[in-house]
């Protein structure tokens, strides 16, 4: 049995599934799965039939996946899509290195179950320039020397972007206060608000 | 190019995302997951293991526990003490008992949770005082001493007693440890590792390998932060996935969590000051007993030299006549301390600004007139360091009346004394501070480097040196030093990752030594090859083969020639087709050492720098008297970076490190429970500074007129020293704090000076104000 045809059987059985016993379910699978199952009959079937379609536009390119339930938007970039310009600091949600754009709402990718953006249009680092011109914010960031060794840096631009199109970039002090949820060890906040300021201040499309 | 501000040379990657670190390689077939099981007891016996849960585990490939080690389970930098995989004791809490391979991350990380360890509890030493109450140590105590201490105490007008606690630092850099390593087969080990230390994590990974050096090759693409966190810190992650490897002959990756990173590796240092000072009536201190108790944790590491840089640092910018200071290395079940972006100077320098300011009150002097008076200056005996080093190129006192000037202090003081006195419940702090850093490896084998440059005959180049980059900018400045010395454009180069098998035996990229090492070496290479292609150039020009010729611009110009435009000149292409055609080696090594340093450590006497930075920072605060809260008002700095290699990058060194020091001395708490245990695992409970706190005055001035000499193009190290400038902004509080006083004699404060702390000390203040009256 192909690995296609297994999934259809696991998607249409899902339903099924929750309402009856594994033992009932397993009077229904084909033998091939369980010989493939052997022993470890719970993991075979977590993995079988607890993978979730998911659709989804990454940088305006559209995906039909299949994830489990518990893997985040972050893990789903970084290790299945390998777009690893986002960057994973602490996993919990307060340093801000893993930040994306969802719908054009800047988000703690670690904080969301990549399930939950079903239908969603995820912006990421590796889709903020238009080709080889470079974002206006990125520019900045060049220009005003905004980074040090560049881990907090996609996290930082992404929501320095997110900063200026909510209209919270009016003042260096409404910078600082809306740019705090992205920690940058090296140290680089003073550059990092020149830069936001400048881009703000040009007034260009952002 | 060379002494201009140029941008990172990985900008447009850090921008993008597209900047590959260790972890964001692309994965090779196969590659397997290691997810550590950790010991819930700082001090304990292991009694059994079961791993039966785990092997249940879907994905489960295999454990590596001490057993699997072919080599010396041992990754002890300075001592072998520091066992990779216990077999019976856990000696701090949070140590990996094994390591689970997994097919995934998740596989690995469910079988560990099925791990069963049985352990037996033992009484564990968890803090400097525990461990000199039981007479734990590491080794033996060191000194170091001029004068006749006991006698000039016993001489002074005044005499001080106190002690002052210091907290130790997480590096926290964003980029978690990480270590991919990859066997080819053929029992050769391709390691890709987050290290500062590429040399060392070679050797460390041979050792427990038991193979020769010369079958590892580790390579540092880029690290995401280091701070000395990656010093030694990454030996054993790397090690533990070459096991791994070894035992499966497959790919193997190791990404700590961050509450792993947190909780595994070491941090900075915390320290124990006890002081004695005596003292005259003016406020010049005549002689000073130190000592210092460093937290080493449960190994050496690197312990012996961060204790000796704090005891060469005790002095900071004060020539004190009669100074003896000890060091104890405390051995306590904790995470084994290790390097921190200054290397135990900062612990010494808090510890000798404690002292001033308890000398300046008790005389109710400004502060600032007694750091003044106290100064290394002139020359002989009086600008002599208590270990013998003459301070040659003291710039004290420039830098020191620079910043005055700048910062306008006396009349900003005068108007904090005003606002103080018509606010109660906040007050304004002013305090400067200076800091005198000595640049150089204590190790003095370490003082060395190589580079090795390729030219390809299109005229590009690939550029080696044995340095690491994460962040400080390295890569950058040696690029500036090989296009200035080879007369090319930037554009030519490409930088190549920092590996074992391009320059080996490197030393770490630590101690500010990266650039002024490595960048000797790469001009050093640079000179060689151009000694090769002049001849060439010479002959292309038909003029003789020893005609001196200019490189510069991508051309070898006749310098003869007066007028630029009418100069002959060839293409520095042309140049490199000819040396191929005429069979001459475009790859060139180069090497340097750092002369005239020495150190004897019998004696505690020596040389051991090869010059000093110099910088003096201006904080001021305002201080919540109900909160105790503060906020950093505004910062002024003078650094000495001698003739910047590059500006925009010396500048970022000077604010982060700044920024870094601020978060030691006043927000980075680590608590550990009484247990052992790490409650600060987090940046939710591990406070660092963010773009919140940083001073939205913030004026950085780099001297001027300030080349070093003997230094790569006369610039100066420029990594560890701005972090002490922050020791201002510890003082500015305490001047705060006094201000709720009535000129107090004394105004103790805890490190970190967290809100709570600052409370504490008010609280001291106003009540001794109260039984005063």
């Amino acid at each position: 049995m192909s690995e296609v045809d297994q999934n259809q059987a696991g998607d249409t059985r899902r339903d099924f599934l929750k309402k009856t016993s594994l033992a009932a379910a397993l009077s229904l699978t084909p033998i091939t799965i369980l010989k493939a199952a052997d022993q470890k009959v719970d993991e075979r079937f977590a993995e079988l039939f607890e993978k979730i379609p998911l659709n989804l536009k990454v940088n305006n390119k559209p995906y039909n996946l299949k994830v489990e339930p518990r893997v985040t938007l972050l893990d789903l970039l970084r290790e299945q899509l390998h777009l690893t310009g986002t960057k994973k600091g602490c996993d919990h949600g307060q340093c801000g290195a893993c930040t994306v754009h969802v719908d054009g709402e800047r988000i703690n990718s670690c904080l969301s179950l990549a399930v939950m953006n079903e239908g969603k249009s995820i912006t990421t680092i590796e889709g903020l320039a238009n080709g080889n011109e470079l974002h206006p914010m990125q520019a900045a960031f060049i220009k005003h020397d905004g980074f040090q060794c560049g881990y907090c840096t996609p996290g930082q631009i992404m929501s320095a972007v997110a900063c200026v199109r909510e209209g919270h970039a009016n003042s260096r002090d409404e910078i600082r206060e809306y740019m705090s949820g992205n920690i940058c060890r090296c140290g680089a906040y003073p550059n990092i608000v020149d830069a936001i300021q400048e881009v703000k201040e040009k007034g260009g499309k952002v | 190019m060379i002494h201009q501000s140029k941008s990172h040379e990985s900008a447009i990657g850090h921008v993008t995302g597209k900047a590959v670190y260790t972890d964001e390689q692309r994965p090779p077939v196969g590659m397997l997951s290691l997810y550590p099981v950790m010991a819930p007891h700082a001090h304990a016996r292991i009694k059994t293991i079961d791993l039966s849960g785990a092997e249940e585990i879907d994905g489960y490939v295999t454990v590596i526990t001490a057993s699997d080690i072919p080599g010396i389970n041992n990754t002890g930098v300075i001592l072998a003490d520091e066992i990779l995989l216990p077999t019976e004791e856990i000696s701090y809490w949070g140590q990996a008992v094994l390591w689970v391979v997994g097919e995934t991350d998740i596989a690995a990380q469910r079988a560990a949770e099925q791990v069963k360890v049985e352990y037996e509890p033992l009484t564990a030493i968890l803090s400097i005082a525990d461990a000199i109450a039981a007479d734990r140590f590491h080794g033996q105590p060191t000194q170091i001493s001029r004068g006749a201490v006991e006698t000039a105490l016993a001489q002074s007008d005044h005499r001080l007693t106190g002690a002052l606690e210091i907290q130790g630092q997480d590096h926290f850099y964003l980029e978690t440890h990480t270590s991919w390593v990859i066997p080819d087969g053929e029992g050769h080990f391709q390691v890709y590792s987050s290290t500062q230390h590429p040399t060392e994590t070679q050797a460390i990974v041979a050792r427990v390998l038991g193979i020769a050096k010369n079958q590892v090759v580790v390579t540092c693409l880029r690290m995401g932060g280091g701070f000395g966190g990656k010093e030694t810190q990454a030996n054993p992650f790397a090690a533990v996935a070459a096991i791994a490897a070894y035992k499966t002959g497959q790919p193997v990756r190791v990404k700590l969590k961050r509450e792993q990173d947190m909780i595994l590796t070491g941090k900075r240092h915390a320290f124990l000051g006890q002081y004695e000072v005596g003292f005259t009536v003016e406020g010049q201190i005549t002689a000073l007993a130190v000592k210092l108790y460093a937290d080493g944790g449960w190994s050496l590491d690197l312990s012996p030299p961060v204790l000796l840089r704090a005891m060469v640092h005790v002095d900071n910018a004060y020539y004190i006549p009669h100074l003896t200071v000890q060091g104890w290395i405390a051995k306590t079940h904790k995470v084994s301390n290790t390097a921190f972006r200054g290397f135990g100077g900062p612990q010494g320098m808090v510890v000798i600004e404690e002292v001033i300011d308890r000398v300046a009150r008790a005389l109710q002097l400004p502060p600032e007139e007694v750091r003044e008076r106290n100064f290394y200056r002139g020359s002989g005996e009086r600008n002599t360091t208590h270990y013998g080093q003459e301070i040659v190129d003291n710039r004290l006192d420039r830098i020191w009346q620079e910043l005055l000037d700048r910062s306008n202090f006396s009349q900003r003081r005068s108007e904090i004394a005003q606002f103080n006195h018509t606010n109660v419940d906040k007050k304004r702090g002013l305090a400067i501070t200076p800091v005198k850093f000595g640049i150089s490896f204590n190790k003095v084998q370490y003082n060395q480097a190589g580079a090795f440059v390729l030219i390809y005959t299109d005229g590009s180049i690939q550029l080696n040196h044995g340095g690491t980059e994460m962040g400080q900018g390295l890569h950058t400045k040696m690029l500036q030093v090989a296009a200035k010395s080879l007369g090319v454009s930037l554009q030519r180069f490409r930088m190549m990752p920092t590996s074992t098998d391009k320059v080996p035996n490197t030393s770490a990229t630590a101690a500010s030594s990266g650039s002024d090492l490595n960048g000797q070496a790469v001009k050093d290479a640079c000179e060689a090859l151009k000694a090769r292609l002049k001849p060439i150039a010479a002959r292309l020009l038909e003029l003789p083969e020893d005609t001196t010729l200019e490189f510069a611009e991508d051309w070898i110009y006749y310098t003869e020639d007066n007028a630029r435009d009418n100069k002959r000149k060839i293409t520095f292409e042309a140049v490199v087709q000819k040396a191929y055609d005429d069979r001459i080696s475009l790859s060139a090594t180069g090497y340097y050492r750092t002369p005239t340093i020495f150190w004897n450590p019998e004696t505690g006497k020596g040389n051991p720098f090869y010059y000093f930075a110099y910088g003096a920072a201006v904080s001021e605060v305002e201080v919540d008297g109900l909160t105790g809260m503060f906020k950093l008002r505004q910062v002024d700095i003078v650094h000495d970076v001698g003739e910047s290699l590059n500006p925009l990058i010396d500048r970022g060194q000077i604010e982060g490190g700044f920024v870094q020091g601020m978060g030691w001395l006043t927000m980075e708490e680590l608590v550990w429970d009484d247990r052992g245990s790490l409650k600060t695992h987090a940046p939710s409970t591990y406070k660092i500074p963010t773009i919140r706190e940083v001073p939205e005055n913030f004026n950085v001035h780099l001297l001027q007129r300030a080349a070093q000499e003997g230094v790569i193009y006369g610039s100066k190290a420029v990594g560890e020293p701005p972090l002490m400038l922050a020791i201002s902004v510890r003082e500015a509080i305490r001047e705060a704090i006094a201000a709720f006083g009535h000129h107090p004699a004394r105004v103790a404060l805890a490190s970190p000076a967290t809100p709570e702390k600052i409370l504490t000390a008010i609280e001291q203040i106003t009540a001794e104000v109260e039984i005063v009256s």
